[in-house]
């Protein structure tokens, strides 16, 4: 097991460097400075403002002393927010979308779970079609018009709950929790009504109903754990795209979060800061994707043994 | 993914697509979606026709009116019909759609075909890159694609379908990995066909499957994308419109004129549910070990 995290980590390096080498020249190809847009600055202030950035250095140069001051976490001193750095801007987001994510995820994975593990109780019935037919509705309802008709309802019509805003008013953090949710409970249920489906019809199941077990336990000790295993291998990946989601509903209910802060950054082409978040989310994703690999093999015994094999 | 074994047994004479067919039209919902479809195609090719209104016609007296005779899906602040602005709106999203996955096709039958054709070294150095840009965070990177090189039509089909591509590359790689290795193939290579004639008559059938399968799929993922980037302003721009663009309007004014945002959303999440009904449909039909029970 520690081998083959060690594995993937060294696997990560050369792709960060690629996210890296790709994000800094594509920033770089970018027409016009970050500074051109203020109008009319004097030359010997634009040549003060770029030798404070290290743009008047070669291409190269400036690549090589980026890379190395990522290395170290550096990500360097933000365009637009003078004297702050992109790491306290990152920082500063980063607990907020994490919270956000948190509270999506969970509201995924709980009503995900348990509308598929009901839905496979009973396939092909009512009370397969009912649960299955509010996913499909979950994943073709984008988060951007699920948020503003839960806001619609909720918070203008009915008055129940905050419009937006966060950490301010209780009650603040459900309805964005619940948009980003929404989407994955949608896919979760799906996935797990399928593994649970596969699982259910398998000799050790069938052994444990001739035992006599109850639905009860049949289910949650037997069944779940091999019906959850295509769950769990969604989950990495699921947080990488929360960051994405977390775009549009942090910009829905104006939370300050790591997804306004990279959107406003886009706006304002805001290049360090564009850059740092970059290479922040991928590393993210990466680390996801290989906790949720490293999940997958602790849950399934079968993978478990491919990697002693392996390794 | 279809093993390849069950295309060859034939011998009642039904072809995989004529039992495809005939599965699809036991799929209610699927063929639903797939009339849905054609009617909203058909719709966007007639628009210029066919419209209620003008595109640009405003009427800035009347302003935003809800649900009407003359104007059946309202008009918007600018006193513009609805049904007009959605009609065009629809044209956008759905070319996005189609063209997107089009790029997004090509590259990647392409890729996966040759990766999966020539096998080794060369196939192995392919598969890494995709690796790699399957570990790139892909939404960062369309939104720093439009920011550095502006918004236009033509990049986000571009940058969407550069992005799209990978999965399609692998399921293509893994079709015709297996297939090269299958006994027909070898028995064609062995009567002396050429390696074209054995692609177009063997490979690129047997792969046809899961690449419409998956196409079906990657349309309402594009639209969505789409959607989102206009949503967020770094999409689509006006004058022109699409129907992310046009919630995107909605969501500003909802509290007054709630069916600004109701309408494009309605339009919006009945496409991508014809889409992915019919992909599931599809999937089921085009897959021979699903044999409907």
């Amino acid at each position: 097991m520690f081998k083959f995290a060690l594995g993937r980590l060294l696997q990560a390096v050369p792709v960060l460097l690629v996210v890296i080498t790709m994000t800094f020249m594509l920033v770089h190809s970018a027409p016009g400075g970050p500074f051109s847009a203020d109008k009319a600055v004097p030359a010997e202030v634009l040549e003060a403002l770029e030798a404070q950035y290290n743009l008047n250095q070669p291409l190269w140069q400036q690549y090589f002393s980026y890379l190395g001051d990522v290395v170290q976490g550096d990500m360097g001193p933000s365009f637009k927010y003078p004297g702050r750095s992109v790491n306290e801007l990152i920082l500063s987001g980063l607990g907020t979308t994490a919270e956000l994510g948190l509270y999506a995820m969970l509201v995924a994975i709980f009503i995900g779970i348990i509308a598929g593990v009901t839905a496979s109780m009973r396939p092909n019935t009512i009370q397969d079609y009912v649960p299955m037919t509010a996913a499909m509705i979950g994943i073709c309802m984008p988060s951007f018009l699920l948020g503003p008709l839960l806001v619609l309802v909720f918070g203008i019509h009915l008055e129940w709950l905050p419009v937006s805003g966060w950490d301010q008013i209780p009650g603040d953090k459900v309805l964005p929790a619940i948009t980003l949710g929404t989407g994955y409970a949608a896919y979760i249920a799906r996935l797990s009504r399928g593994g649970m489906l596969e699982v259910l019809s398998q000799d050790y199941i069938r052994t444990a109903r001739a035992k006599g077990l109850s639905e009860f336990l049949i289910i949650g000790k037997h069944a779940l754990r091999g019906g959850l295993i295509p769950v769990v291998a969604f989950l990495g990946p699921a947080f990488a795209g929360l960051l994405g989601g977390s775009f549009v509903v942090e910009t829905i209910f104006q939370i300050p979060g790591l997804g306004r802060f990279y959107v406003q950054a886009a706006f304002n082409r805001d290049y360090t800061m564009i850059l740092g978040t970059t290479v922040f989310f991928a590393t993210l994703i990466i680390l996801f994707n290989l906790l949720s690999d490293m999940l997958a093999i602790w849950i399934n015994p079968k993978l478990r043994q491919q990697v002693r094999g392996n390794a | 993914m279809i093993p390849n074994d069950t295309h060859i047994q034939s011998d009642k004479g039904t072809s995989l697509w004529e039992d495809a067919w005939i599965k699809l039209r036991k799929n209610r919902l699927a063929l639903i979606g797939l009339s849905l479809l054609i009617f909203l195609c058909i719709m966007s090719l007639l628009t210029p026709w066919i419209a209620p209104y003008g595109y640009e016609e405003q009427d800035l007296l009347m302003g935003a009116t809800p649900p009407s005779a003359q104007h059946w899906l309202g008009t918007d602040i600018f006193g513009r019909d609805m049904l007009t602005r959605i009609m065009w709106g629809g044209r956008v999203s759905l070319m996005v759609g189609f063209i997107a996955t089009a790029v997004a096709l090509a590259i990647g039958v392409i890729y996966g075909a040759v990766a999966g054709y020539v096998g080794g070294r060369v196939d192995a150095a392919m598969m890494r890159l995709v690796d790699i840009l399957y570990a790139l965070p892909f939404m960062i990177f369309i939104i720093l694609l439009m920011v550095v090189f502006g918004r236009n039509l033509l990049l986000l089909f571009f940058a969407i379908g550069a992005v799209e591509w990978l999965t399609m590359a692998r399921i293509v790689r893994g079709q015709v990995m297996s297939l090269r290795k299958q006994e027909f193939v070898e028995a064609a290579h062995s009567l002396g066909l050429s390696q074209w004639i054995i692609i177009r008559r063997h490979i690129i059938p047997n792969t046809l499957g899961p690449v419409i399968v998956y196409t079906t799929l990657t349309i309402p993922s594009v639209m969505l994308l789409e959607a989102f980037l206009s949503f967020l302003g770094l999409g689509i721009q006006p004058p022109q419109s699409s129907w992310g663009l046009l919630i995107n309007y909605g969501v500003e004014t909802m509290e007054e004129y709630p069916w600004l945002l109701i309408f494009p959303g309605i339009a919006l999440s009945l496409t991508l549910f014809a889409l992915n009904f019919l992909g599931d449909g599809l999937r089921d039909a085009l897959d021979p070990r699903t044999s409907k029970d």
